[in-house]
């Protein structure tokens, strides 16, 4: 992008934001510069905070006029770099638009706008209901970001993923015009088509999101077993039971060590896995089903099981899981986190392939996941001081990564393919497949401006349909093929 | 006189599609044809693409709670093999008209048609994990995968789920199971006042009761709240269910543990053999005006009272006034017409026009030769 060009963009960004809520210096910009994915980084031409869907609609109509890309970003707590900015382009911050626009109880409904957090929707409707979808950054990150992603989170084994609480969406699309989708509306589901897209199709502007009642009763237990084999034989057996915990977390042996550190919540440590069972519901059904899942882990050979007798009990069980990411600052300097799924049944086999392969890589492998889903994240530590060091954790990641998709599994459960796994697309997709994703990314943006270079493993660009042939600027650089 | 093709492979499946579109020929994708009613009445087919040579169980994973389905099985099949394991297919759509009772899997996801479970585990949309299609160029292209957790790629098995075929032909579809609750038992309680029915109904709706459906009924002059309950302490649970009701000033609460036959009764009144059935979608606390809109046209209803779905069934000449009385409040669309009202009423309610413009971009991209099921769908696509 020219500086002209750069400048004259700025100036009409200015002008329909203010002056003092577009960012151009560095090291205003430093902040944005990366997301949870923390070692991508990127400078962007400009950030803009707009306070309004008007605002943002204006923007994205000036960066459509003057063929600039632009990232949009909620709070920057993504995994994959989804909210990465591009070089010569624009990001939106959609921090300032976090007004909570309507409650409505009795239709279940709450309406946001996108920087509203994940942990405010539900304090919205405290304490008679809940919003299910809690990914374990949900104090900060923001539901526009979780409608990209489609993020999930601990109790989504039983309560579903943001895709399924969305129901409905005001849409800035890459021209600029302003697009209004709903769940039951007649016609193609382009909500479902949104949720998830990453970015791609456009900006959310508006969130009408779906709550529920509040469990009556909430009973957690934390059983220790000698390895993850057997913590996993338990998980199996709960599930074929008809036992639908509201959450079912398992760490290993090096991941509780870490966390056990701390935080100091109680984790044995000589135990090999550790199993987090949380039931909720009705109260009868709840107690029923503690003494069910607590008979099942003592068969499947738990060495000790705890239920939680208070409050504050609880909170220290689950104080621990939630520390397991930052604790993994004990271990090793740095860690790569992985986000693969495979079919439950097939935890033990792939955790001893994972085992095999640290060994291997001599690298530690920590695994924390949510055991319900069989969705792992396996944390491969290392020390970018030593030589080499990152490259082969990064290849081992990638080694992971495959024995994930070749059990049958996904390379990514909640945290997004972003640009962290494009590369591994093609694992799971064939080319006729990722073509096809293609004609709904041109359908949205055919002018390739929404978020370009995530998700997809090549630039692609959209052919005309129908119509004359144009050629598009970054091809006539030699930046991209034609689709 | 349309040609038909009943492949037995997604190749075939394929071919025949694309090689139909190349000749500028309209393909009417064919499952068992229980909902051909539905829709635009479209352009007279060249070709008749029958998925029901496409019928096999390919994997039911039992530990996994997933399945793999070719697009042609009889959704019926599905729910009696899996519940062989104690689980279920939580879609539970009518199958079909009197006897004919043989709805395949595709033709439900395609016309994303539900059932009372929806309230508790959500639409076809929400239990299909994975897909694969036929495109009219001869793709075949998949999306999602097996498992019940995986957000790579776009979610193109949304996009063709209630699509009415018009983006191509749904060949497989992997989808996530649950266990069937052991146990049942459904409260019902009764009302002729449309406002006890509404508020009764929302104050189940927001109670922790974590029921398995919650349904209402209207025929005549008297109404029903119907909500399932499953798993341990399902009858006790009724009995708190029927103080609610109780109390919300429902009669006559009763509670049945042999309760198949009362849910039957609630996924029949979504059909209508003789009459027209008009879905609406409205916030849910409008129950009652959507109840006084269909006493008003003479009408019957069946409806999921949490999500704001109804089915009313009615005289094809009363369509027009129910749809002016609910106004912007709802979006209707009309699914079962008898014979020969079908010209005089359009399916479809009027979409926000950039909606619209989407969605007629989105099937350029899919089908530009316009060749699955043109005409059927909304604005005429």
């Amino acid at each position: 992008m020219s500086n002209a060009g750069a400048s004259e963009l700025v100036a009409r960004l200015e002008a329909i934001c203010g002056a003092e809520h577009v960012l151009v210096h560095p090291h205003d910009l430093a902040t944005y510069r990366s997301d949870g994915l923390a070692h991508l980084r990127e400078t962007p031409v400009a950030a803009v905070l707009p306070d309004t869907a008007e605002q943002v609609q204006q923007v994205v109509q000036a960066c459509f006029e003057a063929e600039v890309p632009w990232v949009a970003r909620g709070s920057g707590t993504g995994l994959s770099g989804g909210a990465l900015p591009i070089s010569d382009g624009v990001l939106i911050v959609l921090a300032r638009m976090r007004r909570i626009l309507s409650v409505s109880l009795e239709d279940s409904e709450v309406v946001v706008e996108p920087g509203v957090t994940n942990l405010a929707v539900s304090r919205a409707v405290s304490p008679t209901h809940f919003y299910p979808p809690d990914p374990s950054s949900q104090i900060v990150c923001s539901i526009g970001g979780n409608v990209a992603e489609n993020s999930g989170g601990a109790h989504c084994f039983k309560y579903g993923f943001t895709t399924n609480y969305v129901t409905g969406l005001e849409v800035v699309l890459t021209d600029g015009t302003m697009v209004e989708l709903h769940r039951d509306a007649p016609g193609y589901d382009l909500l479902g088509a949104f949720v998830g897209s990453e970015g791609t199709l456009g900006v959310a502007t508006k969130i009408t999101l779906r709550v529920i009642p509040v469990p009556e009763s909430v009973r957690t237990l934390i059983a220790f077993f000698d390895d993850t084999v057997a913590a996993g034989e338990a998980v199996s057996e709960i599930v074929s039971a008809g036992i639908v915990p509201g959450a079912i977390e398992m760490m290993d042996k090096l991941s509780i060590k870490a966390s056990e550190e701390a935080t100091g919540a109680g984790y044995r440590l000589d135990a090999g896995a550790a199993l987090l069972v949380e039931l909720d519901g009705p109260d009868d059904k709840c107690t029923a089903r503690l003494q069910h899942v607590t008979d099942i882990c003592s068969k499947a050979g738990s060495i000790d099981v705890r239920v939680a007798k208070s409050e504050a009990e609880r909170a220290l069980i689950w104080r621990a899981r939630k520390a397991a990411f930052a604790a993994m600052g004990r271990l090793a300097p740095a860690y790569f986190v992985q986000d693969g799924v495979i079919p439950r049944t097939r935890l033990a086999e792939v955790l001893r392939q994972i085992d095999s392969l640290a060994a291997e890589y001599n690298l530690q492998v920590a695994n924390v996941f949510h055991a319900g889903d069989g969705n792992l994240h396996p944390l491969i530590c290392y020390d970018a001081g030593r030589e080499g060091e990152a490259e082969r954790a990064e290849e081992l990641s990638g080694l992971i990564i495959k024995t994930c998709v070749d059990a049958g599994g996904s390379i990514t459960g909640e945290h997004g393919v972003g640009v962290d796994k494009k590369a591994y697309m093609p694992s799971m997709f064939s080319e006729a497949d990722l073509e096809t994703f293609q004609r709904l990314r041109c359908a949205f943006d055919p002018h390739g401006l929404a978020n370009p270079g995530k998700v997809m493993p090549t630039p692609r660009l959209c052919g005309e349909v129908p119509g004359p042939y144009r050629e598009h600027p970054l091809e006539r650089a030699g930046v991209a093929e034609r689709f | 006189m349309a040609s038909e093709l009943w492949p037995e492979t997604y190749e075939q499946a394929a071919a025949g599609l694309g090689a139909a579109s190349a000749e500028h020929q309209a393909v009417r994708i064919h499952g068992a044809g229980t909902k051909f009613e539905w829709g635009g009445l479209g352009i007279e087919p060249d070709v008749e693409l029958h998925t029901t040579a496409l019928d096999e169980v390919l994997e039911h994973n039992v530990g996994d709670l997933t399945a793999v389905l070719q697009a042609g099985v009889p959704l019926a099949r599905v729910h009696e093999q899996v519940a062989a394991a104690g689980q279920m297919l939580s879609l539970d759509p009518p199958l079909g008209h009197g006897d004919a009772q043989d709805a395949t899997v595709g033709g439900v996801i395609a016309t994303a048609d539900s059932g009372p479970l929806r309230h508790r585990y959500g639409a076809a949309r929400d239990l299909v994990v994975g897909m694969t299609v036929a495109l009219s160029d001869g793709t075949i292209a998949k999306s999602g995968g097996k498992v019940i957790k995986n957000v790579a790629g776009y979610d193109i098995a949304k996009l063709f789920s209630g699509a009415f075929g018009t983006l191509g032909a749904i060949l497989e579809v992997s989808v996530r199971l649950h266990s069937a609750p052991p146990d049942t038992a459904t409260a019902v309680g009764s009302t002729d006042d449309p406002v006890v029915l509404g508020s009764a109904a929302q104050q189940l709706s927001m109670a922790p009761l974590e029921l398995e459906a919650l349904d209402v009924a209207w025929r005549g002059d008297r109404g029903e709240v119907l909500a399932q309950l499953g798993g341990p302490g399902a009858p006790e649970r009724a009995d708190r269910v029927a103080a609610i009701m109780h109390e919300a000033e429902l009669e006559a609460a009763e509670i049945s543990d042999n309760d198949a036959e009362i849910w039957s009764r609630q996924r029949a009144g979504q059909r209508s053999a003789r009459a027209a059935v008009l879905r609406v979608a409205t916030r849910p606390s409008l129950l009652a005006e959507v109840v006084r809109a269909t006493r008003a046209a003479g009408g019957s209803l069946v409806g999921r009272a949490a999500l704001g779905l109804s089915w009313i069934e009615l005289a094809p000449d009363q369509v027009s006034a129910v749809r002016e009385r609910l106004g912007a409040s709802a979006v209707a669309v009309l699914l079962d017409m008898p014979a020969g009202a079908r010209d005089q009423l359009e399916p479809w309610d009027a979409q926000d026009g950039a909606a619209l413009e989407l969605m007629r971009r989105i099937k350029m991209r899919f089908d530009p030769a316009g060749a699955c099921n043109p005409g059927v769908f909304v604005g005429g696509i």
